[in-house]
């Protein structure tokens, strides 16, 4: 059977007082609703329109009493034969056969053809009992399906017998001690169509299958549980191909634990915007803007950067088929389907019209439950349709389930463009942690991208618009210029930016040109100096000559009165002494 | 098994003399009143309509409760028809001697 339906049935913890027992159904949520199980020992009422599911659930019930809880089963039923009941629910999975064989289960079918039938005098239904009780004590059933006994009231004329025989077969199914589920076919002011209400009060389970705006949506309700705590709301549920599974989705306690883990966001500017490292693991990010900027690169970002820490991705896609988002991302240089086919990616597309907003909540529980992905990518958020209101808790409640186990989500939302960019269609802004606006920036007859960080909880942001471009190589963040007409993106900040450049070239020539005329000075300073250095030296050169010329002469005049004095005096040599 | 010569399901009381054999089952759940009343009214009936015309086999699913399932049979006392087919049922304690001819196609259905 189905292994992911463990043991997860919840045993009610903390009973102040002696709860009644339960037998457990080990169907997925029923068990949480009805907290642990159907009255043991009771009779449950099981009422619905046609194609509801009725059927299936009781089978279930069954099966999985006789293969998860060792109490074997008998079904009764009036409406099918045995073999169209085995191909039946052969569909979910149950072998019905093999049951049969080992002794768990026995399927009676009861036939009643009213033109076969003339009734004379006093009757009773002893001869339902005898086969029940028969088919009971052969396997020693501790569960009975009688589905769906409504219909001996199309069999049999005498109506007062027959609800007198129904009360004796209930009282006599209580007597038992057998767990027994009886369906009921909704009527028009009652819960079933011959009121069998009445005479099964313990525990009433609804179902219905309800259409809102084309789509259909299958709910289960707990209308009365006597002696018992249920949950009371309506909870959507899913026919698969492993059987129930119903959603217990009230548990909206904010009691996550939070995690101080950032994760990065594939993007390296975008983790430099949060604080420098990502976001935080389990948070919920909201990337929303107009058609066309860049939401799903976002979103496929991330999930590349998850895969390449080895994590798993769950992405829901509600617009766009995988192959069709592989094709895109690739084109901008993000390869999923490598991490596709290394099983940690994981699509799973559907158009949003396909069912209703609980069945895809629904099918989303199934699929995290299944895949236990540590990111999820919703991709877009908005494309639900429905009341507004239902689409905020329904989101409320994804994100609650998401938040609980430690997922990081990133949705995408579509903001229509005459709308305030603040405002997402489906107003979940509350639900998110982390808020990153994409739009559109138009400017000098063009558009561009700009991203900002519209809010971060418990983390340093950056205030600033980054402008957003798709290249090759993926998402690129650049400063945009900001001047007095506001923010410049694409050409305009080209332009911006090469005028800048050119002013910066003028600024740079001008200070070349100076230098050479510093240069140039300094140079004719130098000659200048070195021309008076050589008058200098020319002068030091002459007085230096003129000094010697004198130094001579007056040697020689010297020299001259010496001799002159000689030849005066040469008669008074002895005299002079 | 013995089956009839030629022309099925007689209508007539006269015409079913000539017939075959009925057989009949009569199943019960024990000595219960309406068993007993139900068993007394149709070995009146068939003494009277059927003079040597039947065979009545009485089972008491009390002691073989598995023999319900292969007739159908949920209301007690339920009288079969066996032979000839098709297989009629008659319930309740054939206190209404008309609509018990009637369910055997002896007296003509309205």
């Amino acid at each position: 059977m189905a292994k992911t339906r463990s043991e997860q049935k919840p045993k009610p913890e903390s009973k102040p007082r002696q709860q009644l027992p339960k037998a457990p159904t080990g169907v997925q949520g029923l068990d949480e609703i009805t907290g642990g199980g159907l009255p043991k020992g009771r009779p449950t009422l099981i009422c619905g329109g046609a194609g509801c599911g009725k059927t299936l659930l009781a089978m279930e019930f069954l099966v999985r009493g006789a293969t998860q809880f060792n109490e074997p089963g008998v079904f009764m039923s009036f409406e099918e034969s045995n073999k169209d009941l085995t191909q039946n629910v052969a569909s979910l999975g149950f072998d019905l056969n093999d049951l049969v064989a080992r002794n768990k289960i026995v399927l009676d079918f009861v036939y009643v053809e009213r033109s076969e039938i003339e009734e004379s005098g006093e009757y009773d239904l002893e001869g339902l009992f005898i086969r029940l009780g028969a088919a009971i004590d052969s396997i020693g059933a501790k569960r009975v399906v009688l589905d769906t006994v409504e219909s001996l009231f199309s069999g049999f004329t005498n109506q007062l017998i027959l609800r007198a025989e129904l009360r004796r077969l209930f009282r006599w199914l209580k007597d038992k001690g057998v767990t027994a589920i009886i369906t009921g076919e909704s009527g028009d002011k009652t819960l079933t169509r011959e009121g069998l209400e009445e005479y099964v009060s313990d525990c009433v389970i609804v179902l219905d299958h309800r259409v809102i705006g084309q789509a259909s949506t299958r709910r289960l309700r707990v209308v009365k549980y006597r002696g018992s705590m249920h949950g009371t709301n309506e909870y959507p549920f899913l026919i698969d191909e492993s059987g129930f599974s119903i959603l217990p989705v009230t548990s909206l306690s904010l009691q996550h634990t939070v995690s101080n883990e950032r994760v990065a966001t594939g993007i390296p500017r975008l983790d430099t915007m949060l604080g420098g490292t990502g976001y935080f693991r389990g948070s919920t990010v909201l990337a929303s803007g107009t058609a066309g900027t860049g939401k799903s690169s976002v979103a496929a970002h991330f999930a590349e950067a998850a895969c390449k820490r080895g994590e798993r991705v769950l992405y829901f896609a509600f617009e766009e088929a995988p192959a069709q988002i592989m094709r895109n991302m690739r084109s901008i240089g993000i390869d999923l389907q490598k991490w596709q086919n290394k099983g940690l990616l994981q699509f799973h597309a559907n158009r949003p019209s396909f069912m209703g907003l609980e069945m895809h909540l629904t099918a989303m529980h199934k699929e995290i439950s299944n895949f236990q992905p540590q990111v999820v990518i919703v991709d877009p958020l908005n494309s639900f349709t429905g009341d507004e209101t239902e689409i905020k808790a329904m989101l409320m409640r994804l994100v609650d389930f998401l938040k609980s186990n430690q997922i990081t989500a990133l949705f995408t939302s579509l903001t229509s463009g005459d709308a305030a960019l603040e405002k997402t269609d489906v107003g979940i802004s509350s639900l998110v942690d982390t808020w990153l606006l994409l739009r559109d920036i138009e400017l000098g007859g063009e558009r561009n991208r700009g991203l900002y960080v519209l809010k971060a909880r418990g983390m340093a942001h950056s205030n600033q618009i980054r402008e957003f471009l798709l290249t090759d190589r993926g998402v690129e963040l650049r400063d945009a210029y900001i001047g007095p007409a506001g923010v410049l993106t694409g050409s305009a900040r080209l332009a911006q930016e090469a005028q800048e450049r050119a002013e910066k070239t003028v600024r740079q020539q001008e200070m070349e040109r100076r230098q050479l005329e510093l240069e140039r000075k300094r140079k004719a300073l130098e000659a200048q100096i070195s021309a008076m250095r050589a008058e200098f030296d020319a002068q030091q050169d002459e007085t230096l000559k003129l000094i010697g010329q004198e130094q001579t002469r007056e040697a020689l005049l010297d020299r001259g009165r010496e001799e002159m004095s000689l030849s005066r005096k040469s008669n008074e040599k002895g005299e002079a002494k | 098994m013995k089956t009839s010569p030629a022309k099925p399901a007689p209508r007539k009381a006269d015409s079913a003399k000539a017939e075959e054999a009925l057989v009949l089952r009569l199943y019960v759940a024990g000595q219960t009143p309406k068993s007993l009343l139900a068993f007394a009214n149709l070995k009146k009936i068939c003494e009277e309509h059927l003079v040597g015309q039947y065979q009545i086999e009485v089972i008491d699913l009390l002691k073989t409760p598995h023999l319900a399932a292969g007739d159908q049979i949920l209301a007690i006392p339920t009288l079969v028809r066996k032979l000839p087919e098709p297989v009629r049922k008659i319930i309740g304690d054939l206190s209404n001697t008309e609509r018990v001819l009637i369910g055997l196609d002896i007296l003509p259905r309205e």
